[in-house]
């Protein structure tokens, strides 16, 4: 990559559904050139949070807040999406999906189409499926599919890679030869993945963020797992971080065991301890 | 796909050559004379006999139905393109498309002659009319459906509107499209021979009122076979060709 991929801050973010505040003056701090993840209870406004780094629409419901890059240059046109259905497009090919793009933005010109051309096939033989680049979408399985859209995302060489919840559709293995996968290819890019799942969030990310809370806020402090991903989910300190991700999206805060007691003795989730 | 195969041809031959056998049957026990119901014997007779009269009737009434469903499909693609593009649009364009589905297009088939002769225009106009409302609606409301997935792809991607028109959103209500000329197809004939039987010099339809003044009613079945399997061919034609066009479409 030729670019230094930039730290993103969001500040001050805003969202509201009628009557209802998701979250209000929300401050997030995405590291640069490394991977954060972002877990909470569904409906805690994950994948709004994403939506709204990725310039995207609130999908009915009230949106603010200031996204802005550490470098000062504006995002749009800095980031990849990659959502958690493959959105391949039925009637093309694997190798035109992965070239959508700069198809979209009608690069797909001259001498600059056969480079890309070129460099879709080596990225579709990076995610495995070099010999199924003219197949249609719907001759693939579903570990197949996802992998031609991670080589899509690959191809826009963006800085920034949003993901929301890209594994989740997939069976196990799929998922985590996925997961590796990504995480190889997607080094040295700020990445934000959005997943409802503690031990993918353990695995990929370098940093885990918990949201969580009514209105919502973000857990302190966050989640650092030791060492390179993609780690081992059987290592001690793995099952012993899993054991506390898992407390906090249950509703506590700190790292220990004083909310699992709160929880046995049927006293109410306390997220207003949050903070 | 299994219209092509032996097995698939089976079933059709069965069926015409049976009902054909009932009619035979119902003939013979009523006893009816053959200028109330002829047999399909006396129909196939008159169509060796008229055929060369048959095929310039029918060769008339085929062109009015192409012409209409050619002017039809145009028109109606092009309003589902400026019923999307241009949302203000809507609210002028759709109480017309409606109030042209409330007429029925058999009332306005005199006035149409009236306006356009005894001719062919009228008789194309009639089935313009009868197929603009399907097409339309068919394809503008494939054109408002395309999944909001790929359009927050093509967001991120930074894809301009004519060029997410072009790759996205029209691909993508291909099958939308197919079903209302699917159903234009069907009914575009209905038009032409409307047309024809409130006023015309030419055309199956001419041609079944002349002989039905005459009590040749056997030329009237002709006819009415003639016209049934050019509908029915152009049917099928148009419904392989939709397949093909979306046969990256799952058969649901």
């Amino acid at each position: 990559m030729s670019v230094t991929a930039p730290a993103i801050r969001i500040e001050g973010a805003s969202l509201r559904f009628d009557t209802v505040t998701v979250f209000d003056g929300l401050d997030v701090e995405i590291a640069g050139g490394a991977w954060t993840c972002l877990l909470g209870p569904s409906g805690v406004g994950k994948t709004s949070l994403l939506r709204l780094v990725a310039g995207l629409d609130a999908e009915g419901a009230a949106a603010g807040g200031r996204v802005v890059a550490d470098d000062g240059a504006p995002l749009a046109g800095r980031i990849a999406y990659m959502a958690q259905r493959d959105l391949l497009l039925p009637w093309a090919s694997v190798l035109d999906n992965v070239l959508l793009g700069p198809r979209l933005r009608g690069d797909l010109k001259g001498a600059r189409a056969r480079d890309l051309r070129e460099r879709a096939l080596f990225l579709l033989e990076r995610v495995g499926l070099a010999e199924r680049a003219s197949a249609m979408p719907a001759e693939l399985s579903g570990g197949m599919r996802q992998r031609t859209a991670l080589a899509r995302t690959l191809l826009e060489d963006r800085p920034v890679v949003l993901m929301d919840e890209p594994f989740a559709a997939l069976d196990a293995l799929s998922r985590y030869r996925l997961q590796a996968m990504a995480v190889e290819l997607l080094a040295g890019r700020t990445v934000l993945l959005v997943t409802h799942d503690p031990l993918e969030a353990l695995r990929v990310a370098d940093r885990v963020e918990v949201l969580h809370g009514a209105p919502a806020r973000l857990a302190r402090p966050a989640i650092i797992p030791s060492g390179d991903a993609p780690r081992a989910t059987d290592a001690p300190e793995i099952a012993r971080l899993h054991r506390a991700l898992l407390e906090r999206l249950a509703g506590g805060a700190a790292i220990g065991g004083a909310e699992s007691a709160m929880a046995a003795t049927g006293a109410p989730l306390a997220r207003e301890v949050a903070e | 796909m299994s219209g092509m195969t032996g097995g698939g041809l089976i079933r059709p031959l069965t069926l015409t050559v049976g009902l054909l056998a009932l009619w035979q049957a119902a003939v013979w026990v009523s006893g009816a004379p053959p200028y109330i119901l002829p047999g399909p014997i006396a129909v196939i007779e008159v169509l060796v006999q008229k055929y060369p009269t048959l095929v310039r009737h029918g060769a008339i009434t085929a062109s009015e139905i192409l012409m209409g469903l050619a002017l039809g499909t145009v028109f109606g693609v092009l309003s589902a393109l400026v019923l999307t593009a241009f949302r203000p649009a809507r609210r002028w364009l759709m109480p017309v498309l409606v109030v042209s589905q409330a007429l029925p297009v058999f009332a306005l088939a005199p006035m149409l002659t009236l306006w356009l002769g005894y001719g062919m225009a009228s008789k194309v106009a009639m089935a313009v009319l009868i197929i603009y409302f399907p097409v339309t609606s068919a394809f503008h409301d494939g054109l408002k459906r395309t999944d909001p997935g790929w359009l927050d792809l093509a967001r991120t991607m930074g894809g301009g509107r004519m060029a997410v028109l072009r790759r996205l959103r029209l691909p993508a209500a291909l099958p939308a499209f197919a079903s209302g000329l699917r159903v234009a197809a069907a009914v575009a004939p209905i038009g032409a021979v409307v047309g024809e039987w409130v006023g015309s010099s030419a055309g199956l339809g001419y041609l079944m009122l002349h002989a039905n003044a005459r009590l040749q009613i056997s030329t009237m079945f002709a006819a009415l076979l003639v016209l049934a399997v050019f509908s029915l061919t152009l049917f099928f034609v148009v419904d392989r060709g939709m397949r093909h066009l979306v046969r990256w479409q799952p058969e649901a």
